[in-house]
């Protein structure tokens, strides 16, 4: 098997006296989709928090590329070319639209995502280019957080719970567009509530529960049993 | 079988019993000064407790109540135009005077409180200079008290206080003394009353003690009303030491505030042991480096700084983290009732 | 007559006023950065000019080449090498650690330059002045007047136009996120207190041209900055300069009335503002 893009080994994160993960190992090949399912508080935010450089863990539990990025910072981590879409959008209030879309193609890494290629993909983004970002629905807001996690032209997207807090409808199409953006040889990395979303999108699936990896298998031969046995625990 | 049967709560430990023995001979020992000790080491430790009680009570402020003021200056001005005003339009005794001071300044402290709680953490910083500074300016217009030039106490209401230089320097001496006790068992009492504690609980979280339904406001609000009467009454204290007054000399940032900051700093915020850690620091390093001019409060500063940095909760928080040592007992602790094998 | 050359006056004040402030309301808006030492540095600007002026010869204008750059370096370096590590939830450190600079820096300049009072002569343009229908406008407060208009408007573009001020407006509303944007927030507020400091000695200069300084009068400067930055609304650039001009036109009041009064006048402006309207004139940011 050819080297993951990315691995965590027995990654453990805390905050102050509270352990939010423990041994978590976890791969994702090149161009893969891997969905990560776990209920509130199983430490799935933690995980993204810990592989964007948010959270500093010691530099070997997390290797990209075979480089060791466990204690590098999150600007550091963003220039290597991991790219993640946070928890609840979290735009920046004072900049437009597009200065958010700009300032996620800061890093300046070349790729096929531009401002005109996040236009096409959103095209209701272009209207609303100079309002505030404020200004835009839950869904258009998920568009901005993707397209400028975009523009950073990643080779590794991490996406938290996208649907969450968002209209089915809008769910749907921002899930219609998600094939379009992998599709560009990127790998994934999908953190959904909503398992059967979850499991459409990706070919492998990690379920957390406790901070602990309670599951690992093939999003499409993975049982509804196992699967919340995996969640809930016995 | 409830938690309460299983743990021992208390307050005291040994060693705050150890301490509070040790801190009865201290202040024995330090009541006899006058018969032990000369004129120059009785100004010296006059002195030493002045600080200590603006020490803590600008602990009580920024370590427990989180005002992080920088104009404290304002009320020990304050404090020592009172005196100076009293005793001359009035003829009040000095030490009748200090108290009246006292009491002026937790009513003045009031609608100050008011204006400036409307300003959040660095900006109440400077809004408390501001204040300082009023009062200095308006201060220094007031040609009675000497304008901008200042005044000297009259050598009678000096006199007042004792007969022989002997007798008024002891009795001066006592009065600081006096001052700092009673500023500590205020300050050690407040913190371990119900209002207090909640103030404790409001540093460590604010969300959390709003929701038990501490009333943060006006506990906020005694907290700065009662460090304002009590640094106006040290600040009376301490131009009854100067015998002379001036706008600069009342109200300078540096002397009342600054170094009683760094006092609280070095010795660690937040602890009613800092203070007197950081008091005797300070005058350790004003003793050792009184050659060095200038460069003293260079130092100083570089100290404070470095402090800051390397240990947020000072010398006190360092002795206290490495080994769990409290001298004054104000929490509450608990251990299990029954020892447990290790 | 009289009182309409004091408000002309105080309004050109204003100016300066707000040039003390720039810096401030800058850093605050990107960091929530009080620098309890920033008067201190007005006049450490003020000083190194003193210092350039005299080793070169040049007018003092000529200087602001020099120490422009010099106080951004200072600015840089001190914020990547110390007050960098104060930033956090917790006010009191960043609090205590520039008091500390304060104290520094001004016993520093009282070893290096002495207690006495300096100026920096500025020449024929110091008396020079425009004859407008009976009021006189000198030159020299127009001039720093117009400078501080046009260094507030430099930086509104900075903050509004340019990458740069994008990568300040993130960091000031979400700085982990900011940092998944590649944004290395530590740089971007060593930038920021470079702009300030920058600013700042655009300020010490044409302090030292008005009036004289010694190593105590940056506290002063510190709270006539804070007042003016409160006066118009925190964050707000142009609130900023026009609570500059309010601070000095109420400064020139109060001198009218009274010579003695004129600090005062503007700290009593200062806290009947605050008591009405809190937060300022033209807020944009909570505090």
């Amino acid at each position: 098997m050819p080297e993951p893009i990315l691995r965590t080994n027995r990654l453990d994160a805390r905050y102050g006296d509270f352990q939010a993960l423990y041994c978590v190992d976890m791969e994702l090949g090149e161009g893969e989709v891997v969905a990560i399912i776990g209920a509130n508080g199983a430490g799935k935010t933690t995980l993204m928090r810990s592989v964007s450089g948010l959270m500093k863990n010691a530099a070997e539990q997390i290797v990209y590329r075979g480089r060791p990025i466990g204690a590098l910072r999150a600007d550091q981590v963003a220039e290597l070319g991991i790219g993640l879409v946070p928890e609840g959008r979290q735009l920046f209030p004072s900049l437009s639209v597009e200065e958010n879309l700009i300032i996620g193609g800061r890093v300046g890494r070349s790729g096929p995502w531009s401002l005109a290629a996040i236009y096409a993909l959103f095209p209701v983004l272009e209207e609303r280019r100079h309002l505030p970002s404020t200004s835009l629905s839950g869904g258009q807001q998920q568009m901005v957080a993707i397209g400028r996690a975009l523009m950073a032209n990643p080779d590794l997207v991490m996406f938290d719970e996208i649907s969450l807090g968002l209209a089915p409808v809008v769910i749907k199409q921002i899930y219609d567009a998600l094939p379009g953006i992998v599709g560009e040889g990127m790998s994934a990395v999908v953190v959904e509530q909503d398992v059967t979303k979850a499991l459409s999108v990706s070919s492998r699936v990690y379920c957390l529960q406790e901070g602990r990896v309670s599951l690992e298998g093939c999003s499409d031969t993975v049982t509804r049993e196992e699967i919340s046995r995996a969640y809930f625990g016995q | 079988m409830s938690a309460r049967d299983n743990y021992r709560v208390f307050r005291a430990t040994r060693a705050s019993r150890v301490a509070a023995v040790l801190g009865l001979a201290v202040l024995v020992l330090l009541f006899a000064a006058p018969w032990w000790a000369g004129r120059a080491e009785l100004r010296l430790l006059g002195e030493i407790f002045l600080y200590l009680s603006l020490a803590m009570l600008w602990n009580l402020l920024a370590g427990y109540a989180g005002f992080v003021s920088v104009g404290q200056q304002a009320y020990v001005g304050l404090g020592g135009y009172l005196l100076f005003a009293l005793t001359i339009f009035l003829g009040l005794h000095p030490v009748a005077a200090i108290a009246a001071a006292g009491l002026a300044g937790a009513l003045v402290a009031m609608p100050v409180a008011l204006l400036i709680f409307r300003l959040r953490g660095a900006y109440f910083a400077i809004g408390t200079w501001v204040i300082a500074e009023v009062f200095r300016l308006g201060f220094a217009q007031l040609g009675a008290l000497g304008g901008g030039s200042g005044i000297s106490l009259p050598v009678d209401a000096a006199r007042s206080l004792a007969e022989g230089r002997d007798a008024r320097e002891a009795v001066s001496y006592w009065l600081t003394l006096g001052v700092a006790t009673a500023v500590i068992t205020i300050a050690c009492l407040f913190l371990r009353s119900r209002r207090g504690l909640a103030l404790t609980a409001i540093r460590d979280n604010e969300l959390a003690a709003g929701s038990l339904g501490i009333d943060i406001w006006r506990t906020k609000f005694l907290v700065y009303v009662i460090v304002g009467g009590l640094t106006t009454l040290v600040g009376a204290l301490i131009f009854l030491q100067k015998l002379r007054i001036s706008p600069e000399a009342a109200f300078s940032v540096n002397d009342w505030t600054a170094f009683v900051i760094f006092i609280v700093v070095i010795g660690g915020i937040g602890s009613l042991e800092g203070p007197f850690v950081g008091t005797i620091v300070y005058f350790l390093l004003r003793e050792m480096l009184a050659d060095l001019g200038a460069a003293y409060l260079i130092v100083l500063g570089a100290v404070a700084i470095a402090v800051m940095l390397v240990a947020p909760k000072g010398l006190w928080g360092l002795v206290r983290d490495s080994t769990g040592l409290r001298l004054f007992p104000l929490g509450y602790r608990t251990e299990p009732k029954e020892k447990k094998g290790a | 007559m009289d009182w309409v050359n004091a408000i002309l006056q105080g309004t050109l004040l204003g100016g300066l006023y707000a040039l003390f402030a720039a810096g401030l309301s800058l850093i605050f808006g990107v960091m929530r950065l009080v620098n309890i030492a920033h008067g201190d540095l007005i006049v450490l600007a003020a000083y190194l000019a003193l210092t350039v002026i005299m080793a070169l010869g040049i007018h003092p204008l000529m200087s602001l080449l020099a120490v422009v750059p010099v106080m951004a370096v200072v600015g840089y370096v001190l914020q990547r090498s110390i007050l960098n590590r104060t930033l956090g939830d917790d006010i009191l450190p960043p609090l205590l650690v520039s008091f500390g600079l304060s104290v520094i820096i001004q016993n520093a300049l009282l070893e290096t330059y002495t207690a006495d009072p300096q100026r920096l002569s500025a020449g024929p343009i110091e008396v020079a002045s425009l004859n407008l229908g009976g009021l006189a406008v000198g030159y020299l407060p127009f001039l720093m007047f117009v400078t501080a208009v046009a260094i507030i408007g430099g930086l509104q573009i900075v903050f509004y136009r340019t990458g740069l001020g994008r990568a300040f407006r993130a960091v000031s509303d979400n700085q982990d996120i900011a940092q998944l944007m590649g944004i290395n927030r530590r740089h971007v507020f060593a930038l920021a207190m470079a702009l300030s400091l920058a600013v700042t000695a655009v300020a010490g200069i044409f302090l030292g041209i008005r009036t004289s300084f010694d190593p105590a009068t940056g506290p002063a400067r510190l709270i006539f900055g804070f007042e003016a930055v409160i006066i118009g609304g925190m964050g707000s650039l142009w609130g900023t300069l026009a609570g500059g001009v309010i601070l000095g036109v109420s400064q020139a009041i109060g001198a009218q009335v009274n010579p003695g009064w004129q600090i005062l006048a503007g700290h009593v402006a200062f806290l009947v503002i605050l008591a009405v309207r809190p937060r300022g004139l033209f807020p944009r940011m909570d505090g």
